[in-house]
Order: structure tokens, then C-alpha cells, then sequence
């Protein structure tokens, strides 16, 4: 059976160069790279290294401005706890949107609990965020400001550099999680005013357990993983240098591939996209039409509900989710979905597609050969499709 | 999985004698149950239409299947445990969707035996 993987939003699988990078770095150069010794210093090459390759792709001004975390959660938590720690004298107002990565959500969550007040802005149908509401909410109070470079779920792209301007103007710190974004999408930190960027390892052809948190030189923020003076201070930790060598490499070969990569999965995905509607009614498209991830596709397929639609896939052998309540291990719905103000029965039936470097064409026609039976077989079974009449063709 | 694979049952009955609709888009499963029932009050057959997760097609399909044959009072017995250990066990959080086949059968029951009286009078 042909197996299709179609969830790199979710994770993506290490390429070969990254583990070929990583492997010496548990047997052979294992030393802590805190270490005096020569042990310990070939690891502290291998870690500045790295870190000058991240900075690279980030366009960063100077390699101390990048800290290694264990991921993209960590990342997020680390900036906004942070920042929102280091500036409390200053105010306690921070501004972040409704179509947020739990990781940013559930950390200004916790933070409101903490005393802080958290505005929540909304999104249009396209889950663009509305920068007038934004605009509006911001008061003398605002510390921070954090907005999400691309929706994980969606695709959609956000207007970060309209945000960084109007941080920059008033003086705010502006954080954007860019886990979907690094190595897929040009960034410019200056362009766009960004004073904190969250990445992660994993989601661009890195290893699990690894990522990153830019923070600009000058900016201020509270240690939250605490313990020996790692990371210029900033996070306490053993370096996790096979991790960091993989990121390392995964950033370098992100950043030559960068456009090409974009171009074909635009392509590629919008092939996908106009077979599925060729093939199927009551399809639509949940996100962006031009402003989207290159290789994000979000359906929704009425009359359905999705996590049944995804274990059908499984059994044809592919692979995606879904933002359905059934999935979600909370039985809520997708936040993002909801703050589009997509319709809550058609939020139930929508399945996210997130292509990656290694799908074909070939791959895209299994998908579209296996998926209208799936989805006609459901339709079938569910009390909520009336079939088509024929159409009458006698007077 | 095997009751989601294939499940049994699946249709309409056009001139059901009960039928029972329970459910809501919003948590995203809908089950509807079609039951035929002779003079004896002997379940002779049941279908259902279900839009729904895994767990939710699966406890359809089998609900249809322990109620054939029963007479009304045996399948009002029928509890969602029942369904869930038929299938060989749920997971917790899919509970919810044997409670609603359960729930499903229930108002399929309780329709029949209001178009009976209603027949009566």
C-alpha cells in the first residue's frame, strides 16, 4: 500500500544531511561543551557553529542573539513569560490574537492568572487579523505584542510587518511565533520590527526537541528555565549539541532551498486543491486564498465530520489531521476555525493537508484517487446529506 | 475498527416504525436510528445514519446489530456499556458516543411507542 505523508505542519521527517550532521555528536564529540577541556571545547565549536548558521537564515545581526530552547513551546513560553516578567514596572498589558498556537494562548492564559490582561484579537473569514481592532486595543500599558508570522492550522499569513511598525512606533515589544514560517518564508527582522521570533527544529526537516528564541540585542527578558549560565544566561541547560548541530544544518539547507521549495509545493498544493473541487462537491477552503503557507491546505468537506474522514485516509495509507472536536482531546472544536466564524457543523468537517519536500505529483493523484470514494461513502452514511436529484431532463 | 471499517446497517427505512434523532452538529455527532417492529413487538430491523467520529459509527453499527431480533423491553435495556463492551471497549474519552447511540436507540423506542398509541386512539 502506497503510504502518502501529508502532515508537516505537524512534524516533518529529518533529512538524511541532518542526520549525518547529528551522529558524531553522541559517540565521537561528546564532551559538555561547558567543559575546559578539549572534549568539551569541540563541542563548543560545533554549538557556535550552529548557532551562526541559524542566525544566518534569520538574518540576525549578531550570533548572541540566538538561544537554543527545546522547541518551539519552549520558545514562545520563554519569550512572552519572559518579556512580560522583565517589564511588569512598566505595564501589564499584552496584545496577542484568537488563532494563536496553544503554546502563546495557553502562556498568556497563565499569565492573566498572574494579574497581567490579555487582549485576544479577532480574525476576518481569511483569519487575517483585523490590525485596526489590534490598533485600537494598544494602550499606554502595553508591554507586548505577539502575533503568530503564519497559522499552523490555516495557512494563512499574517501581516506581521504592519504589527512591527505600529510595536516600533509606541515603543512595545513585538513577538512573533514563526514556527511555521522559518525556512519556509523570507523573514527580515529589521524590515519587520520583530524583537523576539520563536522556531523549531522539527518543522523544518530538523530533529525533534530543538529550537530557538531571536531575541533582539537590547531586549529584556526573564530567565525562565533557570540553573547554570547557558545561553548568554538566558536559559540554563546542558546544550543539547547534537540537537543544536541538527538545527544548525536544517537552517543551512532551508535557506539555499528556500524558493524553490515555495514554488513547487504552491504549485503542487493548488493542483491538489482544483482536483478536489473537479472531483467533489461542497468543498470549500478554509484560509487564504493567495496569502497561505506554500504548502498548506485546509478543507472542509460539508456534511462530515473529520476525524472520520482522517482514519479512512489512514487506511489508505495517508497521512493528516484535523481540527475536529473528536481529534482535538479537549472535544473543542479548532480555536482558529471558530475565530474565522466558519460554521460550527463545517468546522467538524474540515481536514488540514500540509505537503512537504518529499510529495509527489504521483502523490497527490493517490490522494485524489482515494479520497471521493472516502468521502462519498460518508456522505452516504450521514443523516445530514440529502443526495442530489437527478436533474429532470423531460418537461 | 472493524465496525468502522464495515459497518452494518447503514440506510434508511422508509416506513420505520420508530425513529429516533439525537445528536448536534456543533460537537460533531449526529445519529439517526430506523426501527421495524412487528405485532409481536419484535425488533425485525434497524438502520441507522450517522455523521460522526470513528467511536460514533462504530457504536451505530453495532447498536443495530444487538437489537435485532429483540422484542421492545430487551432493547430498552440495552445500555451504552453494553454497546462500548461489545465493540470490545471504548476509550474514555469516546464514551460519550456509545451514551449516544444508547440515547439514539431510546428515542427511536419512545417514537414507536407514541405512533402506537397514537394508532390506538
Amino acid at each position: 500500500m502506497r503510504r502518502v505523508y501529508m502532515d508537516n505542519n505537524a512534524t516533518t521527517r529529518t533529512r538524511e544531511e541532518v542526520i549525518s550532521a547529528m551522529l558524531p555528536y553522541f559517540g565521537e564529540i561528546y564532551g559538555n561543551a561547558s567543559s575546559i577541556h578539549g572534549f568539551g571545547r569541540a563541542a563548543r565549536v560545533a554549538v557556535n557553529d550552529a548557532r551562526a548558521l541559524v542566525a544566518g537564515l534569520l538574518g540576525a545581526a549578531s550570533i548572541e542573539e540566538i538561544i537554543f530552547t527545546a522547541g518551539g513551546t519552549e520558545a514562545d513560553n520563554l519569550a512572552i513569560k519572559g518579556a512580560a516578567h522583565a517589564l511588569k514596572s512598566k505595564g501589564n498589558h499584552i496584545i496577542t490574537s484568537a488563532i494563536e498556537h496553544q503554546a502563546v494562548l495557553n502562556t498568556c492564559k497563565f499569565l492573566e492568572k498572574e494579574g497581567y490582561k490579555v487582549s485576544y484579537i479577532g480574525v476576518d473569514e481569511y483569519g487575517i487579523i483585523k490590525l485596526d481592532e489590534l490598533k485600537e486595543a494598544i494602550t499606554d500599558k502595553t508591554i507586548l505584542i505577539t502575533v503568530m508570522h503564519a497559522n499552523n492550522e490555516v495557512g494563512t499569513i499574517e501581516p506581521i510587518e504592519e504589527i512591527g511598525k505600529m510595536a516600533k512606533e509606541r515603543g512595545i515589544y513585538f513577538h512573533t511565533d514563526a514556527v511555521q514560517t522559518v525556512g519556509k518564508l523570507p523573514i527580515d527582522l529589521k524590515k519587520m520590527n520583530i524583537d523576539l521570533l520563536s522556531m523549531s527544529g522539527h518543522k523544518l526537516y530538523g530533529p525533534k526537541g530543538i529550537g530557538a528564541l531571536y531575541i533582539r540585542k537590547g531586549t529584556k527578558i526573564t530567565p525562565q528555565m533557570l540553573g547554570g549560565h547557558h545561553e548568554m544566561g538566558k536559559r540554563a541547560g546542558t546544550e543539547n549539541v547534537p540537537g543544536i548541530v541538527g538545527l544548525g544544518k536544517a537552517c543551512e539547507i532551508a535557506g539555499k532551498e528556500l524558493e524553490a521549495e515555495g514554488e513547487k509545493l504552491t504549485g503542487l498544493r493548488d493542483y491538489f486543491y482544483k482536483g478536489m473541487t473537479a472531483k467533489m462537491e461542497d468543498v470549500r477552503l478554509n484560509g487564504h486564498p493567495e496569502k497561505r503557507l506554500p504548502n498548506t491546505l485546509n478543507v472542509g468537506f460539508k456534511y462530515l465530520e473529520g476525524e472520520s474522514i482522517i482514519l479512512n485516509l489512514d487506511m489508505e495509507g495517508v497521512g493528516v489531521s484535523t481540527g475536529s472536536a473528536c481529534t482535538s482531546g479537549s472535544l473543542e472544536p479548532s480555536h482558529v476555525l471558530n475565530a474565522m466564524g466558519v460554521d460550527a457543523a463545517e468546522i467538524q468537517g474540515s481536514v488540514r493537508f500540509s505537503l512537504g519536500r518529499d510529495n509527489t505529483k504521483e502523490d497527490v493523484d493517490y490522494a485524489l484517487s482515494v479520497l471521493p470514494p472516502i468521502i462519498k461513502r460518508l456522505r452516504d452514511m450521514s443523516p445530514l446529506y440529502e443526495k442530489p436529484r437527478k436533474n429532470p431532463t423531460l418537461h | 475498527m472493524e465496525h468502522f471499517r464495515n459497518p452494518r446497517n447503514v440506510g434508511e427505512i422508509p416506513d420505520a416504525d420508530g425513529i429516533g434523532n439525537v445528536g448536534n452538529a456543533v460537537c460533531g455527532d449526529i445519529m439517526r436510528l430506523y426501527l421495524k417492529v412487528d405485532e409481536h413487538e419484535v425488533i425485525t430491523d434497524a438502520k441507522f445514519k450517522t455523521m460522526g467520529c470513528g467511536a460514533a459509527i462504530a457504536t451505530s453499527s453495532m447498536v443495530t446489530e444487538l437489537v435485532k431480533g429483540k422484542t421492545i423491553d430487551e432493547a430498552l435495556k440495552v445500555s451504552n456499556h453494553a454497546v462500548a463492551e461489545a465493540l470490545g471497549g471504548l476509550p474514555k474519552i469516546k464514551m460519550h458516543c456509545s451514551v449516544l447511540a444508547e440515547q439514539a436507540l431510546r428515542s427511536a423506542i419512545d417514537d414507536y411507542l407514541a405512533k402506537k398509541k397514537a394508532k390506538a386512539a
